[in-house]
């Protein structure tokens, strides 16, 4: 086995706090400035629920690509004020109480800690701070002349490309794979539990637990402390 | 003067060891959750548990009377002021085995002491069960421990399990002249009075080993359970031969310049079954046909059952365990005294060393309670427990074989033992020398934020405890020659452990006396009830 040292990658939503993206989402779509830009973006964001569902059903690639879209013609300045208030309202109250103290173990097994999410970055930066991790990996809107394209910067972090994404941010950093442990609620997150030395599913959905239980996988709670 | 037969029958009654005759009856072995009738080859030593010590009438008074006449110390009632903060350790679910029959002993120990601390004006009072490295109880696991008006009384914040992973829960002592850290639960240190409540069921447990070790963390355990250590245990039951004890010893005695601690020392007899189940506790000459009818009764529903079933009958079965003696005061003449009761009811003496030795190894360890005796434990009870159940000279000759009968099933408990699955299919495939397991891999375990937490948050055992339960079997492995494991359910696990497997015990028995030829001296130890052979010549 290799001396390099390893790093712990964690998904986010659901794993270390209880919300997931649309929450982020629907804070943006809640918060427009105006009482008709509120209006406007709530309905619209309500009537696109069953899109969302069968979007989200059908590739949970395309189901992003198509959420992200929301955020076109936003304003950079207005997300990042936004994301500061979105961490303080919807993301530190849901930080699970068993989150800080799985961050502790790894911290104190000498990992470097890295959030894999596929959230925007700018919405969780604020959160990566709070729990003192090393790293982000997220999604990145492409901005215009300050303004949000709603098209994220290739590769969209979701699924295999998590995985890949790991792979790529071990080389870069000389960590290795094999030392390092992966955290994830959800079974689209397979590829990023199965590729480091050390997976185990946190808070796992059905499917997921049942891979767990298949691979024996440790599965852990982070709800309570 | 006795008549021939009744001497006959006296002898038959008080001698523990039954050597088979061509007539004898077929002997019962454990394997696993499955009960065994096995003829053993003519001239196979049996030996059996002592008859149960009779147990106190009284309990109460017994423990009211040891904490008035302590040892070495003043009566805890005088050790006692208002305002005080005390702490109350605990025993753990691994004693004793299986759970006895409620009210536990060490519930009884708290209905005497925690209305005189209350009448003593004390009420910062903490309940902390030691677990070391042990998984932490389950709530209904510590309700049924100490009943439920203590437990409504004290629970959560003030009945609760040791973190041993909690950096600021646990503060260091000091260091022994040997270099070994000193580490204890920082509730503990702060208390004005320690006490600590114990519950003896094997010599092994109690005395310096129940602060030092019950309240440390991995780093404070790790200073004795080492492959050297263990090595160096003549055995491990046997504390005044043990490498082990020697440096339990050196810890406590620090831990009792530092702190003020007043033991409660208990220990019980070997009463396992009782009831429908007592003839289990009987020598197999002495079954009535009730009790054969019995046994066939029970091996025929236990075939039909599924293992998972049979583990939840087996696990629901309270022991009808007895205290049989209570004393207290400092920790060293304390304990002294609980030994001596202990080996009263385990030593049976014995004059030879056999070539081959017959365990039945049965469904559960003190790591397993409420779950699976999966092969990491299995190899335990061979090399660990079951071989080191001596005094003196050990039953099994250097280099003899061990058979062992139990299904050696490929099955582990992930919620108790996470750690224990890694390191059985991942670290004992590369090698099984516990000098390069405990350099290569113990940290890289015990240090893993995933068993970390399940530790802290969950009931698993510590990411660092499967080694030493490998190293528990480190003096079996050194004396013992071939092991050969009668009615495996597959092959890999044997061979993982270094085992030979075997359909029958009459099989084993043909392949063992291929090695020692067929003069070889055969013995079998009859338990559960725990026996421990005594050979001091």
């Amino acid at each position: 086995m290799s001396d390099r040292p390893g790093a712990a990658f964690f998904d986010v939503d659901g794993t270390l706090v209880r919300t997931n993206i649309v929450h982020a989402f629907a804070f943006y779509a809640m918060n427009q400035g105006s009482i008709l830009g509120t209006a406007w973006q709530t309905a619209r964001t309500l009537l696109s629920v069953p899109l969302f569902l069968a979007t989200d059903r059908m590739s949970r690639k395309a189901f992003n690509e198509l959420f992200y879209r929301y955020y076109r013609g936003q304003s950079e300045d207005r997300l990042e004020t936004l994301a500061e208030e979105l961490f303080e309202e919807v993301l530190r109250p849901a930080v699970y109480r068993g989150a800080c103290r799985l961050l502790d173990g790894a911290r104190r097994a000498g990992c470097r800690i890295v959030l894999v999410t596929g959230a925007l970055d700018f919405t969780v930066r604020h959160l990566a701070d709070h729990l003192e991790a090393d790293d982000v990996i997220a999604n990145r809107m492409r901005f215009v002349q300050g303004m949000a394209t709603g098209q994220v910067i290739p590769p969209i972090i979701e699924g295999a490309h998590k995985a890949l994404a790991i792979r790529d941010y071990c080389v870069r950093h000389g960590l290795a794979l094999e030392r390092s442990f992966a955290y994830s609620d959800s079974f689209s997150d397979y590829p990023m539990l199965a590729v480091v030395g050390h997976p185990a599913a946190v808070n796992p959905d059905p499917r997921l637990a049942g891979v767990a239980r298949a691979y024996e996988w440790p599965i852990l709670s982070t709800t309570e402390a | 003067m006795r008549s021939p037969r009744s001497l006959e029958r006296f002898y038959e009654a008080t001698e523990q060891i039954v050597t088979i005759d061509r007539d004898s009856a077929p002997r019962v072995l454990f394997s696993g959750e499955d009960l065994l009738l096995e003829d053993l080859p003519i001239g196979t030593r049996v030996i059996y548990p002592r008859p149960p010590v009779r147990g106190l009438p009284n309990v109460k008074a017994a423990i009211r009377q040891a904490i008035l006449r302590p040892h070495g110390c003043d009566p805890l009632h005088a050790m006692l002021r208002p305002g005080m903060k005390v702490t109350v350790a605990l025993d753990d679910i691994s004693l004793p085995l299986p759970p006895m029959r409620t009210p536990d002993v060490r519930q009884q120990v708290l209905e005497v002491i925690l209305p005189l601390l209350a009448d003593s004006g004390v009420d910062d009072v903490h309940l902390v069960i030691a677990v070391a490295l042990h998984r932490h109880m389950t709530e209904a696991e510590m309700r049924r421990m100490v009943g439920p008006a203590i437990f409504e009384a004290f629970y959560p914040d003030r009945y609760y399990n040791h973190d041993a992973e909690d950096p600021a829960g646990n503060v260091t002592l000091g260091t022994t002249a040997h270099g070994e850290a000193v580490i204890l639960n920082r509730r503990a240190t702060e208390s004005d009075l320690l006490i600590y409540v114990n519950l003896n069921l094997v010599p092994m447990d109690g005395g310096h080993k129940s602060v030092g070790t019950g309240l440390t963390t991995y780093q404070g355990v790790k200073a004795h359970h080492t492959p050297h250590h263990i090595r160096h245990s003549h055995s491990y039951m046997d504390p005044e031969h043990s490498e082990m004890h020697r440096s339990v010893d050196r810890i406590g005695r620090l831990i009792d310049r530092e702190l003020k601690v007043f033991h409660i020392e208990t220990t019980i007899n070997n009463r396992m079954f009782d009831g429908p189940l007592e003839f289990l506790m009987r020598r197999e000459e002495d079954y009535t046909e009730l009790d054969r009818l019995k046994l066939a009764g029970m091996r025929a529903a236990l075939k039909g059952l599924p293992p998972a079933a049979k583990r939840r009958m087996f696990q629901a079965i309270p022991a009808a365990y007895e205290v049989i003696a209570v004393h207290a005061g400092r920790t060293e003449p304390t304990h002294a005294e609980i030994l001596k009761a202990s080996w009263s009811q385990y030593a049976v003496d014995v004059d030879f060393q056999a070539d081959v030795v017959i365990y039945g190894i049965p469904y559960i360890s003190p790591y397993n309670v409420n779950s699976i005796l999966n092969p990491l434990l299995v190899q335990l009870m061979a090399w660990g427990y079951f071989f080191n159940f001596y005094r003196g000279k050990p039953l099994i000759k250097k280099g003899g074989t061990l058979i062992i009968t139990h299904p050696c099933s490929d099955s582990f408990d992930p919620v108790h033992h996470p750690s224990y699955i890694e390191f059985f299919h991942r670290l004992l495939p590369e090698t099984r020398d516990s000098a390069v397991l405990e350099a290569k891999y113990e940290r890289e375990l015990a240090e893993n934020p995933t068993y970390v937490h399940l530790y802290r948050t969950g009931h698993a055992y510590h990411g660092a405890h499967p080694f030493f339960m490998w190293y528990w079997g480190e003096n079996g492995r050194d004396h013992v020659g071939r092991v050969i494991a009668v009615g495996a359910d597959n092959a890999h696990v044997p061979a993982l452990l270094g085992w030979e497997v075997a359909e029958t015990l009459s099989e084993a028995v043909d392949m063992a006396r291929s090695t020692h030829g067929r003069s070889a001296e055969i013995a079998m130890l009859h338990h559960p009830p725990i026996v421990m052979t005594q050979n001091l010549g």
